[in-house]
């Protein structure tokens, strides 16, 4: 080869390979043990890079990413990487995906980068996430976004705890309330007697009693510092603007245990993001952040002052704050925290019988009384068996699966109809009287004492109003349904689905190109983030195509809610109660993807590839 | 390609074990950690129970003594070995073995029982002890919230010989009770909540008799001070 022709292929060579180059990028991350401060208490915790501040890694849609995961600690750890979609040998669960990182141990993780948004990344080992080990991902996307904003910050919460994740495990095991200092107290009971006599104050804390359970079981584990990116309120995270300037805000929450119900008062919020994925823009005053979920929202704030960020724990025990200013070192009020939600007998289940009527479903089940939906569909027939004989319509020509239906007889779960038909309310019957539910969000059961309100009136988020801004998969009807009772034993801090722990269960078995329709039915007294890794989790909110696409759902004690999976993803895969002491109880599930993908050429709307990867890929251009 | 890739990740995962390994559960429960100025003795007492296991299985090492301050002896001094295994959401079967090892005879019986939470928020411990000189025994312990933190608890415990056991002064079907009412705060988290209170003991029927013919006192009452610790 002449020299002018070794010049020439090299040049031909390197201009191939410059788009690839531009797009492969080599991250280093070390796992140390750190000194965790904040105003109350300094603790050893787990961190990132050396730091209490969480590491942000910024990836491109559609790049190689190569990260090196150096683990110096004396315990194995892992990195699971929240939301990503990728081969389940990179998701990180210690057991499941890979054996886990030893320490000394430097892991290489390469996977494609297939999706854009906001996600985050935590350890899947031990208590390494509640005591610390998390971190942000920020994936910025191969085309433009919808939305417009001069800045961009991330807003990552947590709850830090004095105590280790092994202690605060070991505590709630010897004795389950532990962490809860929002019992009820003599006081209570004489308030309460003033208010409606000491004989029906007498009788709400016998039938409480009499179940062994507490009204006040909102936050299992309180007594933590909030923090807002490694920072707590005394610290108070700043992110700068200047009046009029857009300002979008990647909200975390990568709390252990605790939901945060976010406003910045004085803004209003734009949400055009849920956990990484577009929505339709919706303006609320608040949202409520639960544990692993992820909100983008777009803020304009127009005076030359600072406005606080919060987080106001869902139990009200404790308020995370930062703050948005002009300049450094200025700070806004900070509110007093709102009364501590007490939990209702809706919240329970105990509604049997009663909340047909007040659901405006009296029809229902009394037989004959003939429902209509708006756009004169039919429900299959099943439905009118379950319903002795009712016929029902819905709005949007959604048709409801056959199993759902069953429940609306009244099955043999704590929560009877009442949930279920209100589980189903929300999915598919928007169209439905609603008088009954108080105005309140469909998402918690009616009468619920979780029931969100913004602080200052006006709009709270609500799951209903998340409409996916471009669907990825194209909307069909779901190739079956699998019930999942979210089940546990608060006395004894087992946690469990259908009744069985983790360690003592089955896995559940998918197969290549099935879409899977999950009825999540939550029997306890407590609020459970499901955590399905691997795959998108569609949340059906009665939207058909445009419901919203998660990789978390929160599903609110006495209520049914229903997800369906498009099942693209070969490989064995975590599914969970994100609240770390809940999945360490036993809310947990392996999933394990079976079938080759050539089946799956074969399932109808199989519009995914022969090969996993590239059907991984082939979502993300959708998407783009 | 799966098969070539899929397969030597699983069995790799295989060797390391479960996700989720379930933390092994213990603590320590001193319920009652008392020194009690009587009228005519002071008396240090404990009750305590040291646990480890798992959500099935529960290995609980119980300590019960009364230590009498003055001649330095052992009135009362328990200790039972017992496997706590769940039969219902709120309540656990108890076996094990107890060896009462006091000043005076010693005695050694079979334990069988049920521990829980009854409803109402009654701890309970009901407890058959099994020998040729068997007993039963029933605990009951209330917390009463006056605030989050400071907690009223009041507690009983009966005992019934259901034999005579001339020697340790215990008559068929007569009852030993002792009922107590301590006011604790807890001071730091959970983890030690000193008190005050009172503790009652009587003996009823033909323990009392027996008691009597002894020369020894069928009731006392005691002035309360210690600790509870949750470890």
């Amino acid at each position: 080869m002449t020299p002018s022709g070794l010049a020439r292929t090299l040049a031909l060579a390197t201009a191939a390979l410059a788009p690839l180059a531009a797009l492969a990028g080599t991250y280093d991350i070390t796992v140390d043990p750190v000194r965790i401060e904040t105003a109350g208490f300094t603790k050893s915790g787990i961190g990132y890079n050396g730091s209490q501040i969480p590491t942000v890694l910024r990836f491109q849609e559609g790049e190689e990413v190569t990260i090196r995961v150096t683990n110096n600690l004396s315990e194995d750890t892992s990195i699971h990487w929240h939301g990503l979609i990728l081969p389940f040998e990179e998701d990180g669960v210690p057991g499941i995906s890979f054996p886990g990182i030893k320490p000394g141990e430097t892991f290489t993780y390469r996977f494609p980068i297939v999706q854009s948004g906001t996600y985050w990344f935590h350890s899947h080992s031990g208590f390494q996430e509640p005591d610390g080990a998390f971190g942000a991902i920020v994936i910025e996307p191969r085309a433009r976004e919808p939305y417009r904003y001069d800045r961009d910050y991330v807003v990552q919460f947590t709850d830090k705890h004095p105590h280790s994740g092994d202690r605060v495990f070991r505590n709630l095991k010897l004795s389950a309330d532990y962490y809860n200092r929002q019992q009820r107290t003599l006081f209570d009971l004489l308030s309460d007697a003033g208010e409606k006599g000491l004989g029906a104050a007498l009788a709400d804390r016998a039938a409480w009693g009499d179940m062994r359970m507490m009204p006040t079981d909102v936050e299992d584990v309180q007594g933590f510092a909030p923090m807002i990116n490694g920072r707590d309120a005394e610290a108070n995270w700043t992110g700068l603007f200047k009046p009029g300037e857009r300002v979008r805000l990647r909200l975390i929450n990568s709390s252990a245990m605790t939901y945060f119900d976010v406003r910045i008062p004085g803004l209003e919020m734009t949400v055009v993001a849920a956990d990484g994925n577009d929505v339709l823009p919706v303006v609320v005053d608040e949202l409520r952040l639960g544990v692993a979920e992820t909100y983008d929202v777009i803020v304009r704030p127009t005076e030359d002052r600072a406005y606080s960020v919060l987080g106001e724990s869902m139990g009200r025990t404790a308020m995370a704050r930062g703050t948005l200013a002009p300049r450094e070192g200025m700070a806004a009020e900070i509110p007093d925290l709102r009364p501590a939600p007490r939990l209702t007998m809706a919240d329970m289940g105990m509604m049997e019988g009663m909340d047909h009527g007040d659901m405006g479903h009296g029809g229902m089940g009394q037989g004959g009384a003939s429902h209509v939906m708006p756009d004169g569909s039919t429900m299959p027939g099943d439905a009118h068996a379950a319903m002795a004989g009712g016929g029902h319509v819905m709005p949007d020509g959604s048709t409801m699966a056959g199993d759902a239906h069953a429940g609306m007889a009244g099955g043999g779960h704590t929560m009877p109809d009442g949930s279920r038909m209100e589980g189903m309310n929300h999915g598919s019957m928007p169209g439905m009287d609603h008088s009954g539910m108080a105005g309140g969000d469909p998402f918690y059961a009616p009468g619920s004492g979780l029931t969100p309100e913004a602080a200052e009136g006006g709009k709270f988020l609500s799951y209903a109003d998340l409409k996916a801004r471009a669907p990825l998969y194209p909307d069909r009807e779901a190739t079956r349904e699998i019930e999942l009772r979210l089940t546990g034993n608060m006395e004894r801090y087992i946690w469990s689905i259908n009744g069985v722990k983790y360690e003592d269960a089955e896995p559940i078995r998918l197969r290549m190109g099935e879409r899977v329709r999950f009825k999540f039915v939550n029997e306890t007294m407590m609020t459970h983030p499901m955590h399905l890794h691997g795959m998108w989790t569609i949340l059906d909110t009665g939207s058909g195509a445009r419901d919203p696409i998660k990789h978390t759902v929160s599903v609110a004690p006495g209520t049914t809610l229903y997800t369906e999976t498009e099942v693209d993803a070969p490989g064995q895969w975590a599914f969970h109660c994100h609240l770390s002491y809940h999945m360490a109880g036993g809310m947990f599930r392996k999933v394990i993807v079976e079938g080759a993908p050539k089946q799956a050429m074969n399932m109808p709307a199989a519009d995914h590839g022969a090969e996993p990867a590239a059907a991984a890929h082939s979502h993300a251009h959708d998407e783009g | 390609m799966h098969a070539t890739r899929i397969l030597p990740a699983l069995a790799l995962i295989a060797a390391a074990g479960p996700a989720l390994a379930e933390p092994a559960i213990w603590g320590l429960q001193v319920e009652q950690l008392d020194y009690r100025f009587g009228e005519d003795e002071d008396v240090l007492a404990w009750d305590f129970d040291a646990v480890a296991g798992t959500d099935e299985l529960r290995f609980v090492w119980r300590s019960e003594a009364e230590l009498l301050t003055g001649p330095g002896t052992f009135e009362t001094l328990e200790n039972q070995a017992r496997v706590q295994v769940p039969i219902s959401p709120f309540f656990d079967a108890v076996g094990g073995v107890m060896v009462s090892t006091p000043e005076g005879p010693d005695r050694v019986y079979g334990v069988v029982g049920v521990h829980g939470l009854a409803p109402q928020w009654f701890e309970v411990d009901a407890d058959l002890f099994v020998s040729d000189k068997p007993f039963a025994r029933v605990e009951l312990d209330y917390e009463a919230l006056i605030t989050n933190r400071l907690i009223l608890t009041p507690s009983v415990e009966v005992s019934v010989p259901l034999v005579d056991d001339r020697a340790i002064d215990a008559g068929a079907f007569g009852p030993k009770l002792e009922a107590g009412l301590r006011l604790s705060y807890d001071v730091v988290d959970r983890l030690v909540s000193p008190y005050v209170g009172v503790h009652y003991e009587r003996y009823f029927g033909d323990s009392a008799d027996l008691r009597r013919a002894s020369g020894e006192a069928t009731d006392a009452v005691y002035f309360v001070v210690g600790t509870k610790i949750l470890f």
